[in-house]
């Protein structure tokens, strides 16, 4: 979409209202362009709504990566001044299930692919709400898993606070920070997937009734962009927490 | 109210005049401008101002030029100030060889001073005019700042950490001393003073106090009653490594890495000693976080600091052993 | 009968609490705003009286340190920084560039609700007990030392947050999408480019300190030791969290201000802005080089020497295209035709407090310098200046601009001139004896101080209360003139602006037809014609 969308206005100043079933500049006035349900009134037409729509959700995502960055920098911070700490804190969390989740997650991206692309070339709406349950459940699955390792974490006193265990550790307190670390990433991280899980929800019940269809799936795709964004994060969670110091023994 | 209100500070130290020097220029070019600028603005209100409702103003949209030049000499007055401001930072940033060290121990809500012969003042600092004094600073609890107005300096101090600011004072008097960190409720009551006096009062006052041990003597009677010597020591039981001869040394770490043996390496390896392990040697030293004050701290690095200071060959100075040798410590 | 307009386009609380109308958005923000000013003005006449005399005698010390705080989070983020965003951004932004209404209506109406539940927990913060660590929340003095109700404040501040940010996401998408045809980057206002600029801290900063005062109450509540020492944590990595945002934030609050005075001045001399694309890229600039600049509160912390040069140097840098805007300013009036209005007095005085708190901010980026006087009063006369002197007569000059615009009334002149004036004097009175007071050694946040800073101390006091009256009346007359003031015309200033071609006030949709844009909004030629359909 072109700047200011001069060009689709080149004539006189006056423009008049455009009304189905006529021509305007050259073009047939079809339904769409006279107005559709969903074209909110503040918007001139669908092509201009769905990319603000995109360009929100991209700017949001920004937010998003300034706002986990700011624990990534604490991050950098410590495992700089306590490498060996930070090593032996990874060494216990589960390489099998945080490479589990991985795939689920990645595996989660490409059903919520599926949706998206289901609704753009307009599939029945059982093909839409199937891939996005799907993706439900491999987010679901994920948590599932998450409340494995941090129950594990409760139960064998690594939770850092008052009962942290000191004398299981080689450095107790640069472990402690570590996994001080590991909780609100992690954490900051599932309930971001939480919430993501109630979008496709959301999404789920339009999807359902029928809302969407090629002129305008854009809720689908900025939940998409929200999903993809949530996996990304945990690409960078994986070996930044679970794979330092790892060495493949084979 | 009304009879004392000075308008600018006293300067009582060497390095004073070269911050009111920077000072007085940025005044000065500040001035300027602000003059420059109001007067600019007010004769063009009243000379340019609209005589008929439908007068509209010239139509001039800009000029390169006048963009360039008011950009250019902005830039050019700034990276002066820049540059001079820094080094004056620079100058005060690294104390000299051979300055007198003082410790301090800031905690809520008082200054803790600590002369390296014993004297110890609450609130208070001697120094002697003419002498470079280094202060070797750490809290207890959270962040304060040390402020002396009349010196110019301030440096922030911080729990975990040492800071060091250090000045030549020039003028005998007394001086108002500030906490500068928001550091809870008393914290407009953390101040006190500083006192300059003549170098023969200042020794005086110095022996003039109660006796005390001085802070490498307190911190040998630490190491014992601590038995860090049990470890610390050369022979068969030697778990530890041995001080003597490391002091501004690059020590080889577990797992790589170097670290210099100053003040801080030797705090922290008593607060968090698995920290950073030397190479060669077992991570079995227990921590002392919590058991040990800031003061007590400082005195333990005090003692092990004039071990290392001795060349290699010699022995420590053991249990029970001769004191240290007294601290005038060269650097 | 009067004709539709949106005031009147529906009636009753729900058609105001559940508009979408961005107008009315304006209008909800600028109850709350001024409530929270009120709020945030009453701590700061606390703190002045108690410094009239030397001893800490008017109020308890921690009584004290929970006015000087408060006074800090109201101000600084319940006030200055939604302040003309929210008010005259939401309201004029969509109606400069020829839209019904911003790209999110109903996330504009969300980001006020969120605003206000942020308002409310501090508000909680405040009467059931207050917080007192400095609106800068130092650790360790936050996480561990502190007693005051320090998560709930905690929170206010990061639920706020996600106000701004929205604001800033929508601004962006609306003036990336919602342009009208023709209207190019470069014939944009002035306003839209600051707002432009102001929306990308927004958005790039605020999540930064969500964070990190997140990390604080986490702190605080699961005993976690991120900031603490004893577990090898560093309360210096809290500081550099903080500023990242807290210093960028400082642009958050000038900028729109820089943005509305440039639309006075060009309206108040009826001449096109002297260098306008330079304005436009200075407002750009200064968003990206006040990133780079935090570490200039750190300088006496104990951060590496070469890091404090690289923030000051980079601190002298982000000033030049403030002096660009300065200057350009200046040379607009120059051969103007100018009308000393009260918008057009608000923004002179303008110009020269913010010369002063630029200059002044100059001293503090001098690392040498700053060792005297970082953490005295020097710096709370430097931001005053600027926050006060600067985005708060901005602020007060945009309302008086617009106001005729916004409600469809004009306010009393002669009333408005003389409540300049007052600011300006009372303003100086309270803030320039604190450049004295600072430079003498008096440190910041103290509630007792030693007898020779008094003369200063009360020169402030009588100065603020001087300050004081000069923003009572225009909150006396502006709500009078919504009742007894004259009709305005569409275009009372004889300015030039898409805002000046619809009636005031505007109707709900803005503009019937989408206008095309045949050159840039504010030509004051004769010669050429406005460009509107």
């Amino acid at each position: 979409m072109p700047e200011g969308r001069a060009e689709h206005y080149p004539g006189p100043i006056h423009q008049p209202p455009v009304k189905a079933g006529t021509v305007h500049d050259g073009q047939a006035v079809d339904a769409l362009h006279a107005h559709h349900p969903k074209l909110q009134h503040h918007f001139d037409a669908m092509e201009q709504q769905a990319e603000a729509s995109t360009l929100g959700m991209w700017v949001f995502l920004v937010t998003e990566i300034m706002f986990f960055g700011g624990l990534f920098m604490a991050y950098l911070v410590y495992r700089s001044a306590s490498p060996a700490a930070f090593q032996e804190g990874s060494a216990h969390l589960s390489i099998g299930w945080g490479a589990f989740n991985t795939a689920v997650l990645i595996f989660s991206s490409l059903t919520m692919a599926m949706a998206v692309r289901s609704a753009q070339i307009g599939r029945p709406a059982k093909t839409q709400v199937g891939w996005l349950l799907a993706t439900m459940a491999l987010g679901a699955t994920f948590l599932g898993v998450k409340v494995i390792e941090y129950s594990d974490k409760f139960r064998h006193h690594i939770v850092p606070g008052p009962f942290f265990d000191a004398s299981q550790w080689e450095h107790p307190a640069g472990v402690e920070m570590f996994y001080s670390l590991y909780f609100c990433m992690t954490g900051l991280h599932a309930l971001h997937m939480i919430v993501g899980i109630g979008i496709m929800t959301v999404i789920a019940i339009m999807a359902w009734r029928n809302q969407f269809d090629a002129d305008y799936y854009t809720p689908v795709e900025v939940s998409g962009l929200y999903w993809h964004f949530v996996d990304i994060v945990w690409i960078f969670l994986f070996p930044l927490l679970y794979l330092i110091g790892r060495h493949y023994h084979g | 109210m009304f009879t004392n209100f000075p308008f600018f500070p006293q300067a009582a130290s060497a390095q004073a005049s070269q911050i009111d020097a920077v000072f007085f220029f940025m005044l000065a070019v500040s001035g300027f401008f602000s003059v420059l600028i109001a007067a600019l603005v007010v004769i063009f209100a009243f000379k340019y101002r609209r005589r008929h409702d439908d007068e509209i103003g010239e139509a001039i949209h800009g000029a390169l030029a006048l963009e360039l030049l008011w950009m250019f000499i902005p830039f050019g007055i700034t990276m002066v100030m820049f540059a001079w401001g820094a080094k004056v930072f620079f100058d005060l940033y690294r104390p000299p060889a051979g300055a007198m060290e003082i410790f301090v121990v800031g905690k809520q809500w008082m200054w803790k001073v600590q002369h390296m012969d014993g004297q110890r003042e609450i609130n208070e600092l001697h120094v002697p005019v003419g002498r470079t004094v280094k202060l070797i600073m750490g809290s207890e609890d959270v962040i304060h700042s040390f402020y002396i107005p009349a010196f110019r300096v301030k440096a922030d101090v911080i729990p975990g950490r040492y800071n060091t600011l250090w000045f030549e004072a020039t003028k005998p008097g007394t001086y108002h001393l500030f906490c500068a960190e928001y550091c809870g409720t008393k914290h407009s009551g953390m101040i006190g003073w500083v006192t300059a006096m003549e170098p023969a009062a200042f020794e005086a006052w110095l022996s003039g106090g109660r006796a005390e041990d001085s802070p490498v003597a307190a911190g040998q009677k630490l190491f014992q009653d601590l038995v860090c010597v049990t470890c610390h020591t050369p022979g068969a039981q030697a778990r530890g490594p041995i001080l003597t001869g490391l002091w501004g040394k690059q020590i080889e770490l577990q797992g790589g890495g170097k670290v210099t043996f100053d003040e801080a390496y030797i705090r922290e390896s008593i607060v968090n000693p698995q920290a950073k392990i030397v190479a060669g040697f077992q991570p079995i030293m227990p921590t002392f976080q919590g058991l040990v004050t800031e003061e007590q701290l400082l005195q333990l690095i005090a003692y092990v600091r004039s071990v290392a200071q001795q060349p290699a060959e010699a022995a420590p100075a053991g249990a029970g052993g001769a004191a240290a040798p007294a601290p005038e410590i060269k650097r | 009968m009067e004709t539709l307009n949106y005031l009147n386009d529906g009636h009753g609380l729900a058609s105001w609490l559940l508009t979408k109308d961005h107008k009315r958005i304006a209008l909800l923000y600028l109850g709350s705003i001024t409530a929270f000013f009120a709020i945030g003005g009453f701590f700061a006449m606390l703190v002045r009286l108690e410094l009239l005399t030397p001893a800490g005698d008017l109020l308890a010390s921690e009584t004290y340190n929970k006015m000087f705080t408060m006074h800090g989070v109201v101000m600084v983020f319940f006030f200055l920084i939604p302040s003309i965003p929210a008010t005259l951004g939401n309201f004029l932004i969509p109606i400069m560039i020829g839209a019904k209404d911003l790209a999110f209506p109903r996330i504009n109406l969300l980001s006020w609700y969120i605003y206000m539940l942020g308002g409310i927990f501090t508000m909680v913060a405040a009467l059931s007990g207050g917080v007192d660590t400095g609106w800068t929340f130092y650790t360790p003095y936050s996480t561990a030392a502190a007693n005051s109700h320090v998560i709930t404040a905690a929170l206010g501040v990061f639920i706020t947050g996600f106000s701004s940010i929205l604001t800033g996401l929508n601004f962006i998408v609306t003036i990336h999408r919602m342009r009208a045809p023709g209207l190019t980057w470069f014939r944009l206002p002035l306003f839209v480019w600051a707002h432009y600029a102001t929306s990308l801290i927004m958005i790039l900063g605020t999540p930064v300190i969500a964070i990190t005062v997140l990390m604080v109450a986490a702190e605080r509540v699961l005993h976690l030791g991120i900031f603490d020492p004893a577990l090898g944590g560093d309360p210096v990595l809290f500081q550099h969290l903080f500023w990242f945002y807290s210093h960028p934030a400082v642009y958050i609050m000038i900028l729109p201000a820089m943005g509305v005075i440039s639309e006075i001045v060009q309206a108040f001399s009826r001449k096109n802005i002297f260098g306008y694309s330079f304005i436009a890229f200075s407002s750009l600039a200064i968003a990206v080089i006040g990133f780079l600049v935090w570490g200039h509160h750190l300088f006496v912390a104990g951060q590496s020497v070469y890091a404090g040069m690289l923030f000051s140097i980079l601190s002298f840098m982000v000033a030049i295209p403030s002096a660009i805007k300065v200057f350009n300013w200046t040379a607009t009036m120059y051969k103007g035709s100018v009308w000393l209005q009260s918008p057009m007095l608000y923004a002179i005085g303008f110009v020269g407090l913010f010369t002063i708190g630029g200059l002044t901010g100059l001293f503090l980026a001098a690392m040498g310098l700053d060792i005297h006087v970082h953490d005295t009063y020097f710096v709370v006369a430097h931001f005053h200046y600027i926050m006060v002197g600067g985005a708060i007569m901005g602020y007060l000059g945009g309302l008086h601009y617009w106001w005729p615009k916004i409600t469809g009334k004009m306010y009393p002149e002669p009333w408005a001139k003389l409540a300049a004036a007052i600011v300006f004097v009372g303003f100086n009175l309270t803030f320039f004896p604190q450049f004295v007071a600072g430079y003498l050694g008096m440190p910041r946040r103290y509630h007792a101080y030693p007898p020779e800073f008094q003369v200063w101390n009360v020169l402030s006091s009588a100065g603020a209360s001087i300050l004081a009256v000069g923003y009572v009346l225009p909150l006396i007359y502006l709500i009078h003139s919504l009742f007894y003031g004259a009709r305005a015309a569409t275009d009372p200033w004889g300015a030039k602006g898409l805002e000046w071609e619809i009636p005031s006030p505007p109707p709900t949709e803005n503009f019937e037809i989408t206008p095309i844009i045949t050159h840039g909004t504010h030509q004051y030629e004769p010669s050429k014609e406005v460009g509107i359909a």
